[in-house]
Formats: C-alpha cells, structure tokens, sequence
C-alpha cells in the first residue's frame, strides 16, 4: 500500500525525516512511534500527499504523491493531530461539506452520515454545532468524517493526543474496529500504550530515523528481557543503591532520575537478590517489558519527556 | 460500511481545477447560509446610509457651490459610482482578510481542504468564486439602492456592475495571496487604517482628483481604487470612451492576475509545507 526508500524531508538546513524505509501492507495497523519532534509528523504530511518528499521515493497505492496528490487523496482518510473541524458548523454539516469535498453527492453523504455518526457513537449530536462538543467527541467526529469517502488507507497522527483515558478507550475501541473491517491504518504516537494496542507492526522514530522496526512483541523480544524489577529508593541513597545495584546480576540497567531498572528475566529472584545484598527499597515493581523498555533501550531516552 | 466496498466512486480519473474550486466554493455557501442574512441587512443599510448622509445631506451643500467641478451633475449621482467601486473594495478587502486567516489558523479548514483531492490552488479559487459572489450580491444591491435614490442616470450604470466586481477582485486576490501567509492578525488593522481608509477618501471617490495637490495626483492615478471609480463614474453617467475604459479594465484585470499567480503560489507555500 505504501512504500517508501531513503524518503528525506528537509526544512532548510533541518532535516526532519532522514533517508527512512519502511512499507506498509494492506489491512495492517502499521505504527510510528517515537517523542515529539522525532520526524513522525512529516513522514505523514508526505504520505498525505500534503508535503513534498526532499530525495528517496516513496510511493502511495502504487501512485506517485507528487505528481498523482489529488487521485490518492481521494483514496485516504486523514485523522490530524490538530482537529481541523468547522466549529460554527454542526456535526452533520462537518460531514456534508467534507463529503462534497470528495465530489459524493448528497444522498451518498447523507446516507453514510448515518452510519457514521452511529460508528462513532455520535448520532445524537448530529444536529449540534461542532464547537461545545468535547475534546474526545471532537476527535471521534473527525475520525467519522475522515471515513466519508469510505478510505483505503486512514491517516491518523497522535489520534488520542489529549484526550483523558476513557476517551482514548474509546477512540481505540473505534480504530479496532476499522482495522478488523480491513482498513489499513497509519499511525504515529508517542503513547508506548497506544502502539501496543493498536498496531500489528511498528517502527521506532528517533531524531529523523528508523532505531528499529517489527511487531510490539518481537521488539520487546529482540531490545528488551521478559521482565523488568523498577527500584525506587530515598532520593540520597539513589546514587549510591544505583551503584552496589551493579553486582545484581541482570542483563541491563537503566538509572533513571526517579527509578533504577533492571533487565531481568526473572524479576522476583531478581528482587530478592538486591534484598540480599542489603538494600531495601521504598517501592519495587515487577512487570513485563513494554516498548517503553525499547526506545529506552535503543535510544537512552524516555518517549514521553 | 467504512472498508474498501464502492471504489469506483471515489477512483474517477483526477478533475479539473474548475470542478475542484467549485467544491470548496460549495463549502463557503454552506457556512454563507447561517450569515446571509445579516450580511444583506449591511449591504442595503451601507448605501442607504452613504448615499443619504453624503449624497443627499452633503450634497444640497455641494450642489449649491455650482456642479461644473463634478461634471454638471448633482452630488449623488457623482458620488454614488464612487461609493460602489469603494464598496466593491471594502467588501473584498474584508472577506479577503479574517476568513482567511480563520481559515488556514484559527479553524484550520483550508488544512482540512488540503486533505481532500482539492489541491492549495483549487482551495484559492474556490474561495475567490465565493468572494465574486459575495461582490456581486453587495454591488448590485448598492446599484439598486442608488437607483431607487435618483442616483442614476443612465442604462449603463448596469455595465458598472461587472466594473464594480473586477474592482473588487483586484484587491481580494493581491491581499488575500498575503493575507494566506499571515500568523496574526494585527497587520490587517494596518491595512484598513492605512490602506483602505486612505483610499476610499483620496481616490476620487468623494471629489475629483483634480482637487488634489498636483504632487499627489499621480499617485492616486496609480491606486486600483480610482480605476475602478473612474469607469464605474463614466458609465453610470453615460460617458465612457472605449480607450478610457479599456485602460481600466486592463490596470484591473493585470493586478488581479497578479494576485492570481502570487496566491497560487502563496497557498501552495503555506498548506504543503
């Protein structure tokens, strides 16, 4: 569906995205996760055919975006990171005019408002002006109206950036579901969580590149341990617990400015290892590895930060 | 529903530009139908107000000091050509400012557009249609007013419409290709107060420009604001000479092409970043 080889972008002497590859399937949830600032954004202005690619080649649907924009738009849904409704609109009138924008006549649009606005669980404020609505209703109606066209690929960037966790639930719960009815899915967060959930495939961004690239599970498996012990001590012994911390036998550790990790494949041995030695600490956590883990591990940053 | 079901509807061959704009100026109809109506109120309180005060209050005084300096009229009907052309300019000037601005900052529709098949250009268009739309309905309810007033006089003054209009499209389009590249909109103050206001009072609107200092003269010969008043002035009151008028509509028609290729450019610039 998308192919892209030693795609750059650049902003003047910044470049934003350096010489990426990845591909993208049909039916796949494909994700780009990494922090703010990591290149993420302008890899989908270029795929949305919304942004001219600086060098490489990257191709949409078979279709060149630069020469082909408008022909593969038609073909996208695109969910932005910034909500881009007509707030003195209503609902319904945000979906009318995006539809026309698609050259659909009004009986299509309207016929697809109903679906939608049931998909999206907003039938009810079909009538109500766009602007009171919340955040989370916000993002579920610009997800409905990016469908409208009925996309073969949808666009989404940061989709739940913002959003309080009951809403983020449910934009997730809408996304399953499309993916599950065969759209392709595109995304880019810097939510661990939200990679988790959502995507069959993924690649890490950072600082312009590519640090990695696979499922959430085999990412975990290849940069990370099963399991990881987190160790918080008093703020004056941190330095010093960090260092007799060195003897316990794991495969890595990670001393955060809060927290000390430990790589392990058994995090309670490990636990009563560092019991052994003599130290106690105030809070100690056992669990699993996350991708959170990953970019830590590839990049020596937090993605959140 | 939402999975890959009626792609024959949405896969045609890609459509002319034409058909692209017509879309987006579908989508300020749409917004146009909850304001129409108080923009029509304006529109037929504007000349009312010009034409009585001006024309017909300030006018009396004129008249009194003899009418050979206006070309042998009375007041109103040498003002009221002016007022158009100036109403064709303040009504471009403002659909060609804020809602631009709204559009590609506050509300972000423009970007909403360009996710679309529409491309910058068509969104520019499209917008344009809708303004020479709004100029149309403004001028031709001020030509109306003007008649219903005795301020016209000649059959011709319908030729003034589509003056009036071009006019008016010579400011949206150079002011709405800067406008699109705008973050704020503090320097759209600048442009009414030093802009707009300068030349609605000095381009021949209210006196001829031959009451100017002579040093000034050239330079309000220059602004579009007095071609525009010029030929609507001639053809409301009969004596439009073919040359003449086709210098005017020729200085209008260049600078609104010009505002054409900049915005073109313009827009590209800011919405495919």
């Amino acid at each position: 569906m998308i192919r892209a080889r030693g795609l750059v972008k650049r902003f003047g002497d910044f470049t934003a995205v350096d010489a990426i590859d990845f591909e993208v399937y049909r039916g796949e949830a494909f994700g780009f996760l990494g922090p703010n600032g990591a290149g993420k954004s302008s890899t989908m202005r270029m795929i949305g055919c919304v942004s001219s690619p600086s060098g490489g080649e990257l191709s949409i649907l078979g279709l060149d975006p630069v020469a082909d924009g408008p022909v593969i738009r038609a073909r996208l849904g695109v969910v932005p990171q910034e909500d881009t409704l007509d707030l003195e609109l209503t609902v319904r009138e945000n979906l009318l005019v995006y539809g026309r924008y698609f050259g659909l006549s009004r009986e299509v649009i309207r016929e697809r408002t109903a679906h939608l606005l049931d998909f999206v669980q907003l039938s009810d404020r079909a009538e109500d002006q766009v602007e009171p609505l919340s955040g989370g209703m916000k993002r579920r109606l610009t997800i409905a109206r990016s469908l409208i066209n009925e996309p073969e690929i949808m666009l989404l960037d940061e989709p739940t950036t913002g959003l309080d966790p009951q809403a983020r639930h449910a934009v997730w719960d809408r996304l399953f579901r499309l993916k599950q009815q065969g759209v392709t899915l595109v995304l880019t967060t810097h939510y661990m969580d939200e990679a988790e959930q959502l995507c069959d495939r993924l690649v890490v961004m950072d600082r312009a590149k590519i640090a990695a690239e696979g499922s959430p599970r085999e990412l975990i498996e290849r940069y990370s341990t099963p399991e990881v012990l987190e160790l918080r001590f008093e703020p004056d012994r941190h330095q010093v617990a960090a260092e007799k911390l060195a003897s316990v036998l794991a495969e890595r550790r990670e001393v955060l400015a809060d927290r000390i990790l430990l790589y392990v494949t058994d995090g309670d041995v490990a636990l009563a290892a560092v019991r052994a030695l003599g130290l106690e600490p105030l809070t100690s956590l056992v669990r699993r590895s996350t991708l959170e883990d990953v970019f830590l591990r590839l990049t020596g940053r937090r993605l959140e930060d | 529903m939402a999975a890959v079901t009626t792609r024959e509807a949405i896969t045609r061959p890609p459509l002319s530009g034409a058909v692209f704009a017509v879309r987006e100026l579908r989508f300020w109809l749409t917004n146009y139908r909850r304001t129409w109506r108080g923009s029509i109120y304006s529109s037929l309180l504007n000349p009312l107000l010009f034409l009585g005060a001006m024309g017909l209050g300030l006018g009396t005084l004129v008249n009194k000091n003899g009418d050979a300096a206006i070309g042998g009229v009375k007041y109103l009907v040498f003002l009221a050509p002016g007022l158009l052309a100036a109403t064709a300019m303040t009504t471009a000037v403002g659909e060609s400012t804020y809602p631009v601005l709204a559009s590609v900052k506050w509300l972000k529709t423009y970007q909403a557009a360009s996710a679309s098949p529409l491309r910058p250009a068509d969104i520019f268009h499209g917008h344009m249609m809708f303004v020479a739309l709004r100029l149309t309905m403004n001028c031709a309810i001020f030509l109306a007013v003007a008649a219903a007033l005795g301020a016209v006089q000649s059959w011709w003054a319908i030729a003034a419409l589509p003056v009036a209009v071009l006019t008016g499209m010579a400011f949206n389009t150079t002011i709405e290709a800067w406008a699109i590249t705008r973050n704020r909109d503090t320097s759209f103050a600048v442009i009414f107060r030093f802009g707009m206001i300068p030349l609605f009072l000095f381009s021949g609107t209210f006196f001829p420009i031959t009451q100017l200092p002579a040093w000034l003269r050239p330079i309000a010969y220059a602004t579009p604001l007095w071609h525009g008043v010029a030929l609507c002035r001639a053809l409301t009151l009969g004596t439009a000479t073919l040359g003449g008028a086709l210098i005017h509509v020729g200085y209008l028609a260049g600078l609104t092409a010009i505002g054409v290729v900049a915005g073109n450019r313009s827009y590209r610039r800011r919405l495919y970043v």
